[in-house]
């Protein structure tokens, strides 16, 4: 084995010389062609001359020159008015606004990421009854606008002035006023955190059917019960599948709060408009707006890639991955 | 180690059948492997030796037939003359003592050798960590990787990854392991690493069942070999008579392309 092993490296050497050689210096043509290997102890490291992209300099010129007509007008033109976004950037109805839109997207996201696992796991249940009614519900919520059902939740009290708990057709144990037990704010979480566990049911959905049958049965066989199994071994692995778009309709759930005004509610967006109902200067108060979405939605970004990096354990190490970079660099270099 | 004391088989199959949908997959297959014995099972492919192995421990349902595994009836419970079905929770507990090692050996890929070791005892027997991450060491030594226990299965060989599965299968102490041509996805050249380890295993009395295309490992470890055609057992004895001289001619035809 070593002895056939040393006969076959100075060949391999040889043949990787020969298929560079429009790049290797012109001495690397005689060793390449040479009948006995030299007797060297390390091979000497390729010194080639790299290739030159002329055209990403044109590019990266032609960005600068924009770039700087960009930064130019944004502080020349007046109409800007960077005194009045400083005025109201942390004004304390902008920020009454910004308070509601975190809110709003953390708590509906948390009751959409909840009710989206627990649809998931049911549309995937082998109870039919189960798996119907989760198919049902996501048709439901996925087939009608998000402002029908958000005017839906608010106006409840008009369809059912009294909610109670009871036996159907039996006896009442409980009973509420809807109007009290709904207010404005739970109406939003209802109809924002609802219909987002539909979505994120299918986000769900898709990376539990991701993860290798093969996955689930090496854990039964180990003699764990399919709770264990999911939490253990199946959801772990689908994060890595499920949290991309979870950062996407996150980061959408922060505009879409904005459709709380439909049902008299307020937050970022909102705010913003009826100060510049007021004075008039929309384009200043919309870019407030802008910055504070952009800001939330950096730390948004930044939250994600810790949690992609939690979840891609044991992935991104190893052979496979590392083989797929440079294969990827040379497709894109030719 | 694992003799049971009774004398009683550690596996008893009595005219198992299985179809999936109207293909009939498995048509009345009788095995009996005794406690501390290997047996292996040979057989073209789409013979259902992997069903029949998945069948011993309940991965697949029986259509009719009896499974018995250490004297207790797999996947049902027998009162009176009724047979009632096991729920999940009680086959799980009657998988713990049947490892199994698969042929893509279906580590877990986002936890460790060692945790992968681990998880079963931890989560299954509640094992505390401490004692479970020793005892896990010690098999990952048994199998020869105890300097790889930090590793994820990415950054294994293939060779390495099955010692890992059979490390983690016997975590949980099972009196029977079944594999499920645990070589056939390696390079030839890590085979035998991993026949070393499951050579050691018959060595110290496990009992095993073993689905393989390695003749030489069957005609050396094997006290019993089987050859599976079309759903049924059509040839039984020791290695020596079956792989020597068959008697059957689908089992010559097929000796004579393997061997
Ligand atoms: N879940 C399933 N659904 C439908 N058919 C199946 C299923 N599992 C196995 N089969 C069929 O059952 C037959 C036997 O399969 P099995 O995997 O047991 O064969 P095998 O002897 O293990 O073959 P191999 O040597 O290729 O692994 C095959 O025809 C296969 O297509
Ligand atoms: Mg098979």
């Amino acid at each position: 084995m070593p002895a056939s092993n040393g006969g076959a490296s100075p060949r391999r050497a040889g043949s990787d010389s020969r298929d560079s050689r429009g790049l290797a210096p012109p001495e690397g043509d005689t060793t390449a062609g040479g009948a006995e290997p030299i007797p060297t102890t390390a091979p000497a490291p390729i010194k080639a001359v790299p290739v030159r992209h002329p055209g990403r300099w044109v590019a990266i010129a032609v960005l600068a020159v924009l770039a700087a007509m960009l930064v130019n007008t944004i502080l020349t033109n007046d109409g800007f008015r960077w005194d009045v976004v400083g005025k109201y950037l942390f004004s304390p109805p902008v920020l009454n606004g910004l308070k509601n839109t975190l809110l709003l997207t953390v708590l509906s996201m948390l009751i959409g990421i909840v009710g989206g696992i627990a649809l998931a796991i049911m549309r995937l249940s082998p109870n039919p009854v189960l798996s119907y009614v989760a198919g049902l519900y996501i048709w439901l919520f996925r087939g009608t606008p998000l402002i029908a059902q958000l005017l839906f939740w608010n106006f409840l009290a008009a369809l059912y002035p009294r909610l109670s708990l009871g036996i159907p057709f039996g006896p009442e144990f409980v009973s509420f006023d809807t109007n009290q037990l709904i207010n404005q704010f739970t109406a939003c979480l209802l109809g924002l955190g609802l219909n987002e566990a539909a979505y994120m049911a299918e986000i769900v959905r898709g990376g539990l059917q991701s993860v290798d049958h093969g996955q689930s049965e090496a854990a039964g066989a180990l003699g764990m019960s399919r709770g264990q199994t999911l939490r253990r071994i199946v959801l772990p692995q689908a994060m890595r599948v499920i949290v991309p778009p979870t950062g996407n309709e996150t980061i959408s759930m922060l505009k879409t709060t904005s459709l709380v005004v439909v049902i008299g509610y307020f937050e970022l967006m909102t705010s913003v408009q009826r100060i510049y109902s007021v004075n008039f200067q929309t384009i200043p108060l919309l870019i407030v707006a802008a910055l504070w979405y952009l800001a939330l939605t950096s730390i948004l970004s930044i939250g994600q890639g810790f949690v992609e990096r939690r979840y891609g354990r044991g992935v991104h190490q190893g052979p496979t991955g590392a083989r797929l970079l440079p294969r990827r660099k040379t497709a894109g270099a030719k | 180690m694992t003799d049971n004391g009774h004398g009683r088989p550690m596996v008893e199959a009595v005219g198992i059948h299985k179809s999936f949908g109207h293909v009939e997959v498995l048509r009345g297959v009788d095995l009996t492997v005794l406690p501390g014995e290997v047996a292996c099972v040979i057989g073209p492919s789409g013979s259902g030796k992997s069903t029949f192995l998945r069948c011993i421990n309940h991965l697949e349902s029986i259509d009719s037939g009896t499974m018995t595994v250490d004297g207790e009836l797999i996947g049902y419970r027998r009162r009176g003359d009724k047979l009632y079905e096991l729920r999940e929770s009680e086959v799980a507990r009657q998988r713990r003592d049947i490892g199994m090692v698969f042929q893509r050996f279906n580590l877990f890929p986002h936890k460790t050798a060692i945790e992968n070791v681990m998880e079963a005892p931890c989560t299954v027997r509640r094992t505390n960590k401490k004692q479970a991450r020793e005892s896990a060491r010690d098999l990952l030594d048994r199998v020869g990787l105890g300097n790889r226990c930090d590793n994820y299965p990415s950054q294994l060989s293939g060779g390495q990854q099955q010692r890992v599965a059979i490390a983690r299968a016997l975590a949980m102490e099972p009196r029977l392991m079944l594999f499920d041509e645990p070589t056939s996805a390696l390079d030839p050249e890590l085979v035998g690493e991993v026949l070393d380890v499951m050579r050691g295993l018959a060595r110290d009395g496990m009992t095993m069942v073993v689905v393989t295309h390695e003749m030489g490992f069957a005609r050396e470890v094997a006290d019993s070999l089987v050859f599976m055609d079309e759903g049924k057992i059509v040839e039984a004895g020791t290695p020596r008579e079956v792989l020597a001289n068959p008697k059957h001619e689908r089992t010559q035809a097929f000796l004579s392309k393997v061997l």
